[in-house]
Order: structure tokens, then sequence, then C-alpha cells
């Protein structure tokens, strides 16, 4: 292997790491507020990639029948408690979010022609319409079983990354898409050439990782979501509520989902199932900070994406379980060097 | 936004009327009849396991599984949940603490006044002013984390946190629990001047002779059950209590 191929290599995998990165830090940010380990995490990037596929193609994605229907069941189940509890005043602001959001944005597709939209205008819509599914998975599929113990939440978890897988078939064929380049610019680094898609995807994960960190470190709401992380009791009696937090670390996991998608769309063919592959290398980098740390979980993460990019020359047959196999010294080392703490649950 | 107006203090700010919670089969609180009037400090008092800490959760709604009624500033929610209690202006300082370890003091502090914030008012920054000059030390450890307080800084910390949410109901659970003489006597202190500035509190403590000066009602709690009530005063002179929780001669008193 000369340099100009490791260094190609490198890049690849720094690239695929910087998205496994960002995987990893939602996983991270779920599980620490709401102890769910979020395997539909890669099910999001499953859908910003194909709905926007779907939106240069000037077909109608099945995102919004997905959209619909959980808005629907979210209208019937909070209306009926509102009803019997005789909170009838929250019932405009369920309705809002349940039925009108995505009716509206339902009426947006129809309205205009996505295809001829500028690629930034269709990137918005699609998150626009997967966006609200993270919040609305978490009130159908976990609000109901929050306070139950990690297992039933991680099989809870594995129903709904299978629905959501099936539902990817239904909406979208078996067959690939891909999206068309952001930029067809390269770029030259002393003897490395690296194309604009490249530069694209690590400035703009580097750019929501600064965000995100931004987000909890100096607004109050990620602070909510770090005190509930921290101290679940302490946060309630300050009256974060336990659904709020839940809710909003959901939407930002389908955002940070969706938009991994988008940015490797161009440069993979994504198919129905592909975005849980995607996502359980993120929960491998995500594992070697023990689920807990947002730093080590995007180091492990980059390494992941550079163990991919090496071990693909050296024994591409086996790429896939190198990298799985990276779990098992991992966890031994953490079992070894961590106490284990019996958890009350 | 503008601030949503606070529902307007009738005389009865807190009835707790028939409360019974039990843990499993076993009946932790046992038909407790409690009220507190506006700003007044009621104190509750009564041995170790007799059901304090326990009703001042099921109050704020902390406890799920609960008969009887609590009405808060005239309303009596169906289901008591914290952030509703939280919202119409109650707030606890728990027995044991529960502060944020990770997070500094002053995120601590600016937590304490997420509900206001939610609710419209952008205040925090002045409240904080205010909370760090009835608690010096903590504007000396602002940037501290949390865990690596002393006792005594974090149960400061945990009022002043209270205290950010400008609570009209505070319940405290046992603040001077483990704290030095010198501290004990600043803490109630400042509960009395909290209830100089208006704001009405349900005191748990161990502290029997402080909490009976400071108090203008009491309730003795003993198994679940309330044994006693009356004026603060008549109860520091009742025979039956000097001899339980004030100690002989009752003249000891920090
Ligand atoms: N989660 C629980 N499960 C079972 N029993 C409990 C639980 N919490 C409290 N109890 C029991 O309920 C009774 C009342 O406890 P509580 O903590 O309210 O007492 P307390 O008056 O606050 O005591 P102390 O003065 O020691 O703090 C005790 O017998 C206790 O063992
Ligand atoms: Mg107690």
């Amino acid at each position: 292997m000369d340099m100009q191929i490791a260094l190609l290599l490198g890049q690849d995998g720094i690239t695929n790491g910087a998205i496994y990165a960002l995987l990893a830090l939602a996983l991270v940010l779920v599980f620490a507020v709401t102890r769910v380990i979020f395997i539909p995490q890669g099910e999001f990037v499953t859908l910003g990639a194909l709905t926007l596929a779907n939106l240069q193609a000037g077909k109608t994605p099945g995102t919004i029948w997905l959209l619909l229907g959980a808005g629907a069941a979210i209208a019937v189940i909070d209306c009926t408690i509102s009803l019997r509890t005789g909170t009838i005043r929250r019932i405009p602001r369920i309705l809002l979010w349940s039925v009108a959001y995505p009716c509206g944005t339902a009426l947006l597709l129809f309205l205009v022609n996505p295809a001829e939209l500028p690629m930034l205008a269709q990137v918005v819509l699609s998150l626009m319409l997967i966006m609200p599914l993270g919040p609305m998975i978490y009130r159908l599929a976990f609000q109901p079983v929050a306070e139950a113990s990690v297992l039933v939440l991680l099989i809870v978890s594995v129903a709904v990354h299978l629905t959501l897988v099936g539902l990817g078939l239904l909406f979208f064929g078996a067959e690939g898409s891909r999206t068309l380049a952001f930029s067809d610019a390269t770029f030259k680094f002393g003897s490395i050439l690296m194309s604009g898609q490249t530069v694209l995807v690590l400035a703009s994960s580097a750019l929501l990782i600064a965000a995100l960190f931004w987000f909890f470190e100096r607004t109050l709401y990620g602070k909510a979501l770090r005190a509930t992380a921290i101290n679940r009791t302490g946060a309630r009696l300050m009256g974060i509520s336990t659904v709020m937090a839940g809710r909003l670390s959901f939407l930002l996991a389908a955002m940070i989902g969706a938009l991994s998608g988008i940015l490797i769309a161009p440069i993979a063919t994504i198919y129905y199932d592909t975005g849980f592959l995607i996502g359980l290398k993120g929960f491998v980098g995500a594992i070697v900070g023990g689920l807990a740390s947002y730093p080590v979980a995007a180091a492990g993460a980059l390494l992941v994406g550079l163990l991919e990019a090496y071990s693909s020359f050296w024994a591409s047959a086996f790429k896939e379980v190198l990298v799985f196999t990276l779990i098992i010294p991992v966890l031994m080392w953490r079992s070894l060097t961590t106490h284990h703490v019996e958890q009350d649950e | 936004m503008s601030p949503k107006p606070m529902p307007t203090a009738t005389d009865g700010i807190l009835k707790v009327r028939d409360l019974s919670v039990s843990y499993g089969k076993v009946e932790a609180l046992h038909h407790v009849n409690i009220d507190v009037t506006v700003g007044q400090i009621v104190t509750v008092i009564g041995p170790n396991g007799a059901g304090k800490t326990t009703m001042l959760a099921s109050i704020i709604g902390l406890l799920p599984h609960q008969t009887g009624e609590i009405m808060f500033f005239g309303e009596t929610p169906v289901k008591i949940e914290v952030e509703r209690m939280v919202a119409l202006g109650m707030s606890l300082v728990p027995e044991n603490r529960e502060l944020f370890g990770e997070m500094s003091v002053e995120d601590n502090l600016l937590l304490g006044a997420f509900m206001r914030h939610r609710l419209g008012y952008r205040d925090e920054r002045e409240t904080m002013t205010h909370i760090y000059r009835i608690f010096p030390r903590l504007k000396e450890r602002q940037k501290q984390k949390a865990a690596t307080l002393s006792g005594g800084e974090r149960q400061m910390l945990a009022v002043g946190r209270a205290l950010m949410a400008k609570p009209r109901l505070l319940l405290l659970d046992e603040p001077s629990l483990g704290l030095a003489p010198l501290i004990v006597r600043e803490i109630f202190h400042i509960i009395a001047d909290l209830k100089k500035s208006g704001v009405s509190m349900l005191l748990v403590e161990q502290n029997a002779c402080a909490a009976l000066q400071v108090a203008d009602y009491a309730y003795v709690l003993e198994t679940g059950e309330v044994a006693m009530e009356g004026s603060a005063a008549e109860l520091a002179d009742d025979p039956r209590v000097i001899e339980s929780y004030l100690g002989l001669g009752g003249d000891v008193c920090l």
C-alpha cells in the first residue's frame, strides 16, 4: 500500500467516520435522557436519503404517509386521554402537531413540484417530513413504557426498528437510490485530492457537532436535557418533564439521522435497509464511549470508519466482520476497567 | 410571549385531605390532613420513618399511588403531576437534595428557574443575583461542580435552586440535616427571612426545637398519622412534645 492509497483510504474512513460519529452522538443522547438503546437510529438515515431521492425524482415520498398515520394515531390517543381527564384545553395543541402539521406538509408536497425546487429547499422539505417522526415515535412506542427497564425499552426499540424497515421497503421498494451531488468541485490539499462532497460531509458534521455542543452547554433547554440525564427526579422537581425531555431528544436524534442520510446519499447507494448497518457502526462507536461519553463516542466512531476503510483494502470480504469484532475487545476492556454498578430498577 | 398570570392567593394555600400512601402493602401515611395558610410556616415534626418525606413527595406528585385530595391554590388536579405543581408555584427541597452533580453551581441554579422561563418570565439573572446575596458562598463557587461541594454548600445550593423558581409554597425536607450548629442557625435565619418576604413554607424537621421557634403552626406525625397539632408555641409547651422531641428542660435549642 503506497502513501497515495493510504491517504485515499484515510479520507474515505474519516468521511464515513464523521457520519458514524454523528449517529453515535445521537445514540448517547437518547440513551442518557431516556435509557432507550435507539436501534432505529439508522432508519432515519435511510429515511433521510430516500426521501430526498424521491423528492429529486419528482415522486411523493412514502414518508408523508408515515407522518400522517403516526399523527392520526397520536391525535386519537391524546384526544381520548384529554377528554377522559378533563384537560380539554390541551386538545388544540395536540391537533396542531398531530393533524394540522402533517396535513399542511402533505398539501405543500401536493402543491409544489419538489423536483424543480433548489437542492436546499429539497433538503429542508425532507427534514420537515422526517424530524417530527422522532417525537411521534417516542410518543407512540416509548412514552407508555418510559419507566420500564432498559431491557423492555430495548425490545420495544427492536420492534420499532423492524416496523420501520418494513415500512421502508413498502415506501421505497427494494431498489437502491442515490441523490444528486451537492457539489462537483474538487479541492487539492498538497498532494491529496478531495471531492467537494467529502469536504461537505466533514464540514457539515463538524458544524453539527459544534451546534450540538453549543445547544447543550449554552441553552436552557440543552441544560435541561443534560439535567434529566444526570438526575431525573431532580429535573422533574425543576418542572422539566420527562416526556418533554424524551421528545426533545428524539427530535434531535431524528434530525441527526436524517441529516446523516442526506449527507451520504450522493456518495453511497442507499437501500431500504442500509441505514441499519450504518446505525450499528455508530453504535459500536457509542459503545466505545460506554454510551455515556460524547467525545469518546465520536472518537470511537471515527476509529470505526478508519478501520472499515483500511480493512476494505486488506480484506474487503471481511470488512463488516472486522468492524463488528471491534466491539469484543472494547467490551472486555470496558468491563475490566469500570466498576459494575448494580442499577436499581 | 407575555407571562401567564399566577392565580391569586386565597387564605388556604395548601389543603391536604385524607391523604393515604402505601408502598406495596405497607401503608406509610394514613388519612393525613394538613393545612398551610398564606405567609405561614407550618412545620411537621416526628420520629424517623414517620412518613414525613413520603408526605412531601406525595404532595408535590412524585409518588404515583395515593388516595385523598390535595388542593393547591384552589386547584385540585385530577392527577397530581410534579410539573403541574411546579408550574403552580410549589417547590420542594428534597431530603437527598437531588442536585445535578456534574453541572456547575450556576447551571444548577439556572435550571431552578426552568419552569418560570417556560411560563414566559425572563428574570432568572436577577433572581440569581438575589440568591447569591442570600448565599454568598454559592457565588464564590459558581463555577464549581455541584458534586464537589461540601455538605453544607450542597444544602445551600438545594435551597437556592428551589428559590430560583420564586415559589409561593416551599416544601423543605430537613434543611438542617447534617449541618454544623452555626450553619443550622444560618439556615433558620434564612427561613425566617423568607417568611418575611412572603413565601409560605411547609417545613419538615428533626430539629424540633428550632422548627417550633420559627414556625406558626405545627403537626406531629407518628407512624403515618397526625398525632398532635396546634400552634407552634402551644406544641413547644406540650409536655408530650417536650419529652419526645425537645429533650428534658427544653432549654438547649440551637
Ligand atoms: N420506596 C419505598 N418503598 C418501601 N417503603 C418505603 C419507601 N420509602 C419509604 N418507605 C417506608 O415508609 C416509611 C416512611 O418513610 P419516610 O421516608 O417518609 O420517613 P421520614 O418520616 O421521612 O423519616 P426520616 O425522619 O428518617 O427521614 C418508612 O417506614 C420507610 O421505610
Ligand atoms: Mg425523611
